[in-house]
Order: structure tokens, then sequence, then C-alpha cells
């Protein structure tokens, strides 16, 4: 009973899980998709005075105000312009809604367990906590993030 | 209800808890009104209208629970109510034992439903209070055994048992009693004639309601119609709706054949022909009442209240104001708060639409598209009457509050030996619900101050030379966009002196220069234990800091004035709602923020030259022979410019009694705006207290400007 009840758990765990895959400067990341409430195009959002810098402001999300992060900004990575590309990820963590601006989407892939592997430690911006693995597909190396978790940090300064 | 065609056996075990909601809202209602009538009435002159309004409330009360099985709750009602019955008939005098007795069996009631409501067991015992209404119900007459034995066997309007028994059997030949009708009702065409069936057997599960009984053999004719003939009190409307539980109401036919004589000859006439007008006129209010309800939508039909009607003219009715206000709730639905309030925000979202549309329409060639531009002015204004009608839908009357201060000021009048009165003013006076909820617990505080510190013994009232009675008014009005509210007292007042000094012993800074609104401020700081010290009254010293702190979260102001020996008055002062506010619109460089027109005062255009430096930073401006201090809106919120910005526009704006003015580059426009929160999907931000959307779809944010004059002052 035991173990059966442990196979099913284990069948759930292993299920391959859908991440959405985006662009910071050379870099590739990817968010659990279930996170994603929509991709949008970037407008200019209102600026909110005092805030830290990767934070660029509001935006009217049909009558929701919603905040909208820079992850070039926080991260350091790319060079953080505004052009047709550029794309927010509109990201529905439960609590808050909040956008997050990156160079551009890739697309939605799935990885199975044995395709992600253990973050080494290393000296990097982004606290290794936030990441929770790095994705191999072919040659590609995807940055998987817990992105409710980072998110929710006082770093972020969001709450 | 069309779920109960479908089920067969729908007649037989009809799901009543579908109805539970409402009968514990007007239960609720009735406890309330029974309340606010047993604390007027006078014990020496009971006057037969109350007497019979506080009789209906506990009788409604019983109807309902009883139909719900609530065995507990009619138990206790129905002593009450024969209590009731007799105190009406003159049987018996009303004490104040009885009226205080009463008004405890409502608090047990109020228990009692919220148990059932919640789903848990009250554990409350009524055996004693039951046994000790009992008692007064059968006190000092001898013919009070006789009554009681009568109410159990007629749960409902015993009254109505008058109808002599013959006629249920030849309904036609035997008298009718008042108000009494005969119809002929024909049900079909039905596809299940079974149905029918049902109806009777509805109808004779209402007790009270009258007698139904086939003309027709229990076949129904060639168009598939059945038909009754009915003796009954109730309005066609009524039947209808009781119907209406098993056929649908274009099925049902209603011919009235004959009538009492005296309420068809003359039913708005004062029936000073009937044998008990009052009686009457409670069969009506009783039957209907006991009615399950069957949806949460109640409307009262206007023969109900034609009925009514005679009843406030008849010579024995004292006071007329009380049935009259009973009359007005006659036409009012339940809905539940979530609907108005997504309601609210749709109309807010087509406020924004509107907006927009207006926006993109300007840019449009008047000549060429004329009826484009009036479509939109059209639009314009049924969106703004919109917004008004659906805001107005959330104000309640201030009533809702302050029909709670009676039975605390009668409850803390016994406990502190002071003789305490209540005066309300204003209390047709409206407010959103959401404030009214809000506002209650720092008025109730303000109240109870006032008779615990404010109000004088009665001894020491009489060598004051003041009545001995004390008397705390409560005053509602309305002033432009905001709501006073104020709580006055005729106690002993505020000693200047005494809060000084004790102002100093806690290591305030104060001076003996402060204006007296300053040093009865003193009062709203934390830690300043307020009257109690000062007014050498012992007291809970709960903090005024935490009132004060409460009205000012909701956007409100509170203000002290006092004269020593004669008073003192706290001026509450809150926005109609917090959903939507007038605002000015004001720029800087390429921002816009939104001013809270309610707090501002002026404003002036101003050159650079005006501006003068005090200490090297600080800046202030000469308004009107005073020196305010200035603040750059450019300079506080970081504002990017690419060309120097020389003059502008300054806004004197003004918040906790304290003035400042803003400079800002121009003024944009004035209008009402939606106030959407920061803080639900990011965070609260320092001096602003909101955000809105303009007619181009951005985001502005909102002043506080509360926050900016604190912010001068430290």
């Amino acid at each position: 009973m035991n173990a059966r009840a442990n196979a099913v758990v284990n069948a759930v765990v292993e299920r391959p899980r859908e991440y959405l895959t985006f662009r910071l400067g050379e870099e590739e990341y990817g968010i659990d998709i279930l996170k994603v409430q929509e991709i949008r195009g970037y407008e200019q959002p209102t600026r909110i005075a005092n805030a830290p810098s990767f934070i660029k402001g509001v935006v009217n999300l049909r009558g929701v105000i919603v905040p909208i992060v820079d992850m070039r900004l926080k991260f350091g990575l790319g060079s953080a312009e505004y052009n047709d590309f550029t794309v927010v990820i509109i990201l529905n963590l439960g609590a808050r809604v909040v956008g997050m601006v990156v160079d551009s989407v890739s697309d939605v892939m799935e990885l199975s367990p044995e395709q992600i592997r253990d973050t080494p430690e290393i000296d990097s911006v982004v606290d290794s906590s936030y990441i929770t693995g790095l994705g191999t597909l072919n040659d590609r190396m995807l940055i998987l993030i817990a992105i409710e978790k980072l998110m929710g940090t006082a770093e972020m300064a969001l709450a | 209800m069309s779920d109960t065609h479908t089920s067969e056996s729908s007649g037989d075990v009809f799901d009543l808890s579908q109805f539970h909601g409402v009968f514990y809202e007007e239960a609720g209602e009735n406890l309330t009104s029974m309340e606010a009538l047993l604390l007027e009435t006078d014990e020496s002159n009971a006057d037969d209208e109350s007497l019979n309004a506080i009789f209906r409330c506990a009788h409604s009360i019983k109807g309902g629970a009883a139909t719900f099985g609530f065995q507990d709750v009619a138990d206790l009602t129905h002593v009450m109510e024969t209590l009731l019955d007799r105190l009406r008939r003159r049987e018996l005098a009303i004490t104040s034992g009885m009226i205080d007795t009463l008004l405890e069996s409502g608090d047990v009631l109020k228990h009692l439903l919220a148990s059932r409501q919640s789903g848990t067991d009250a554990g409350i015992d009524c055996t004693e209070l039951v046994a000790r209404i009992g008692a007064f119900a059968h006190g000092t007459v001898a013919a009070a055994p006789a009554a009681v034995a009568v109410a159990p066997a007629a749960p409902v309007a015993a009254s109505l048992t008058e109808a002599p028994a013959g006629a249920i059997a030849s309904p036609v030949a035997a008298p009718l009693a008042p108000g009494e009708r005969v119809l002929e009702i024909a049900i079909g065409p039905l596809d299940q004639p079974r149905f029918a069936d049902n109806v009777v057997e509805l109808f004779g599960e209402i007790p009270g309601l009258g007698t139904i009984e086939p003309t027709d053999d229990g076949k129904p004719d060639a168009s598939q119609t059945r038909h009754f003939r009915v003796v009954s009190t109730v309005t066609d409307s009524d039947l209808l709706d009781l119907f209406s539980f098993h056929v649908s109401r274009e099925q049902v036919s209603i011919r009235e054949v004959g009538a009492a004589t005296t309420a068809v000859a003359a039913p708005v006439a004062p029936q000073v022909a009937a044998p008990d007008p009052a009686q009457e006129a409670d069969q009506t209010f009783g039957l209907f009442e006991d009615l399950p309800v069957p949806v949460a939508v109640e409307v009262r039909t206007p023969d109900a209240v034609v009925v009514a009607a005679p009843k406030a003219e008849a010579p024995r009715a004292a006071d007329r104001a009380a049935p009259a206000s009973a009359n007005l709730e006659s036409s009012t639905i339940r809905v539940p708060t979530e609907k108005v309030d997504q309601l609210i925000n749709l109309v807010g979202e087509m406020v924004i639409t509107q907006a927009m549309l207006a926006q993109t329409g300007r840019g449009l060639d008047a000549v060429v598209h004329q009826a484009m531009a009036t479509a939109l002015t059209d639009l314009e204004r049924n969106t703004r009457l919109l917004q008004e009608a659906v805001m107005a839908i959330r104000m309640i009357p201030m009533t809702a509050v302050f029909n709670r201060f009676p039975r605390m000021l009668r409850d803390l009048s016994g406990r502190l030996g002071k003789k305490l009165e209540l005066h309300t003013i204003g209390e047709d006076t409206e407010l959103d619900k959401g404030l009214i909820e809000k506002i209650t617990d720092p008025l109730t505080h303000l109240v109870r101050n006032s008779a615990d510190h404010g109000i004088e013994m009665p001894a020491d009232r009489i060598a004051a030379g003041k009545p001995e009675h004390g008397t705390v008014t409560l005053a509602a009005a309305h002033q432009g966009g905001s709501i006073v509210i104020e709580v006055r007292d005729d106690g002993r007042g505020l000693n200047r002196a005494k809060l000084l000094a004790k102002a100093r012993e806690r290591g305030l800074s104060v001076s003996d220069s402060m204006s007296d609104t300053e040093v009865y401020g003193l009062i709203f700081a934390p830690g300043f234990s307020t009257a109690a010290e000062v007014t050498d009254v012992s007291g809970r010293g709960v903090g005024m800091d935490v009132v004060k702190r409460n009205i000012t979260s909701l956007g409100g102001s509170v203000e002290i004035d006092s004269v020593e020996g004669q008073g003192m008055r706290v001026s509450v002062r809150l926005p109609l709602t917090l959903a939507i506010m007038d605002g000015m619109s004001v720029g800087v460089a390429d921002e816009t923020y939104i001013v809270p027109l309610a707090s501002v005062v002026e404003s002036i255009h101003m050159t650079a030259s005006d501006v003068k430096s005090v200490g090297g930073t600080g800046r202030v401006v000469e308004v009107r022979n005073e020196y305010l201090p200035l603040i750059r809106l450019d300079e506080l919120f970081d504002v990017p410019r690419s060309v120097e910005h020389n003059g502008g526009i300054m806004i004197v704006v003004e918040a906790e009694g304290g003035r400042i003015a803003l400079l800002v580059d121009d003024l944009i426009g004035q209008h009402q705006v939606v106030v959407k929160n920061l803080e639900a999907n990011y965070r609260k931000v320092p001096g602003v207290s909101g955000a809105t959307i303009l007619g181009d779809g951005r985001v502005a944010l909102i002043l506080d400007v509360s926050w900016l004059i604190r912010r001068v002052r430290h």
C-alpha cells in the first residue's frame, strides 16, 4: 500500500514539466509556465519615485495596477533597451500579479527530470537559492528560476 | 423555482434550507426594530402602535423559526408573543421589568440565531427566561391561562381562527371575517395536473392562510385546467408568489367573487367599524411574513400597504411617525454586497473606457464626425449618471450606526449610575456601506467616552445648575463631498490647564501659547491616557489615538471643541465613499499626479521670486500674509526634466489642521477618479495614497496630502 502510494507520488514528481524560456542578454532562463498569465509588448509605465531602478513603475492591466520589474536591470544583464521587441511577461503569483521585462521570449519547452542538472556553487548576481536547476536541451542551457520565491524576496522590494 | 417542477416529490419534501439566509436577515431586522421599539416604550403610557409593532416582530420571528424547525427560537418567541399579545390587548400593563426581560430575550435570540447560522450549538438554556416571561404573562389577570392554552394550538395569527369552522365546508354561505375574500382560481393548462394538487397541499401547510378546495371534483377540464375556490385575506400577488413554487404565474388566473364588506367597501377609509383595526392589520402582516419567501427579493405589494394604511389613521394611533417608517421598507430588495461591488468595479472600468473614447473622439473632425461627437457626449453623460446611480446603491443611512446607541446608553446609565439621554440628528444622512462598518467602532468609543468621562454624576450636575439628565447628541450631516458626524455631550468638558500639565508630565512638547484646538488635540496623542486622570473619573484609558488612527486611515479627520463645564464636541469628517474621489490632475514635467480636490484650498500662479528660503534649504512662500512651507513636487518625486522650468502653479493644500504649498508645472483639470489600490500587487509608496487610470489608459498616482504635511512638520 505504502509502496504504491510512493510510486504514485514519484510518478507525479517525475512527470515532465513545461517551462517558458526567455532571454536576458546572452543567457537563457526558464520559468514554470503555470505562473505565466500572459505576454505583452512593453509600454511606458508610470514611474514610482524612490523605487529601486529595476522597478520601472506601474501599468494599467485592464483596470488593475501592476508593477513592472526589469529583470535585465535586476540581474545586470543585457543593455536594457526598450524597443518593439521588448516583452513583458505577466506573472500570476497567486497573491499578486507582476510584470517582468525580458529581452525576448523564446519558446515553451518540456523538460523531464533527467534533463535537469544540479546547480554548481557559483558566484553570481543571481542568488543560487532561487535557481532550481540547469536544464539541458541539445547544446542549450536553461537557467531554471523559482520565480515566485524570487519575486517574494525583500530584495525585489515588491511588498 | 423551475427545479421543483421536475422533482416528483417536490410538494412533499420541499427544501427550506435555501431560505435560511433570508430568515436570518429578516429575523435580525425584526430583533433590531423590536429593540428600538422597546427602548422607546414609555411604561406609563405605552401606545398601541408600538405594542402591536413589537408583537409583530416577535410573531414574525416565531413564524419563520417554526417553519424552519428552529425549536428553541420558536419556543422563546412563543412565550414572548404570549406576553406581548396580552400587553397589546391591555390585559396587562407593561412594566420596566418586562421591558428589561424582553430586551434580554432579544439578546438571547440573537445568540441563538447566530449559532444556528454558524451551525454551532449555542449551549444557551432559555428555560429560566421562558419561565420568567411566562410568569409575566400569567401574572395578574385571571384570564391568562386561557390565552396561553389557545396559542400553541394556533401558532400563527390565532385571530384568523375566528372564521367559523363551517367556512371550510361551505365557504359561500359562511360569513366572512373582515378582510377575507372569496376567489375563484383556475390553474392551467397544465402538462401534469398533479402540480395543482401540490399547490393545494402547500396552501394547506401554511397556517392561517385560509381555505382552498377544488370545485371540479379533482379532475382537470378539457383544457387541462383545474378550478379551485379559495377563502383568504391574502392579496392576489401573494397568492401568486406562493403558487409559483409549483406552477408558473401565467398558468394561474384569479377572479374575486366575494369579500367581507368592510374591507371592500372602504379599504382606505379609517376602519372604525372593524372589530379591531390593529388586529386586522396584524393579520395581514403576520400572514405575509409567514410565507416562505420564494426568492431573496421581497417586494411588498401595494395591496398590503392599503390594508395597513387604515391602521395609521385609526383613532387610537398615538404616534404616526413609526408606522410610516415601517411601510417604507416595502419596496426594497436584498442583494449580496459582492454583487453591488462587482457592479461598481464594472462601472469603474466603463468610466475609464468612456474617458479613453472621449479622448480619441477629441482628435476627430467635429464636422465630419458630428454624429459620433453627439453620441460621445451622450455616452459621457449616461456614464456619469450610471456611476452616480451605482454608487448610490452602496449608500446606506446612518441609522444603521445610530441604532445601536440607545441600547448602549441605557446599559451604560445603569452601570455608571448616571442619567443619560441620547439625541440623534440627521440619521437619514447616507454613507458608503464600507465606511459605515468601519466608523461604527470609533463612534462607539467616542459615545462611551462621553458617557463615561464627559457626563457628570446626577448630583454633580444639579450642583452645577444643569439638568439631572446628561445628554449625548449624535449628529450627522453632509458637507460638500464629506459627511460630518458629531458626538456632543453637555458634560464637564476638557480642562485646558490640566491637559497641558498632563502633557508636560508625559514629556510631550507643549507650550502655553498653543491654540485650544492643539491642546484638545493632545488627547489623541498615543499613550496620553485621556480623560481618566484629567477629569478624575476612572476609565479604561482605551486610546483616543486608536480612534484617530482609524478615522485617518479612512481618509477622514477628527477635531475636538470644548467649553469647560459646558461639554465637548468631537467632529469626525469622512469622505462619502472610498471608491471614487474628486481629483485635480497636475502636470510635473511629463508626469501627471492627482491631488484630492477635498484638500485643495486654492491655486496661485507663481514666479521664482516669490519663493524665500529659510536656513538655506527650507523654502517658504507668502500666501495671504502667511508663510507656507513650499514643496516642489519635481524634487520630492525626483521627476526627470529635460529643460529647466521656472515659475509654475502653486497649490495650497490643507490636511490635519496644517497647510502647505505644492509647486507643480501646470494644472490639467478636475475630474472624478476611480481610486485603485497600489498595495494589491505592489506596496505602499510614501507620499502616494493610491493610483487611478487616466483617460489615455496610463496610471497616475494620487498624492497623500496628509503624509506631505506630516513630512514638513518633522
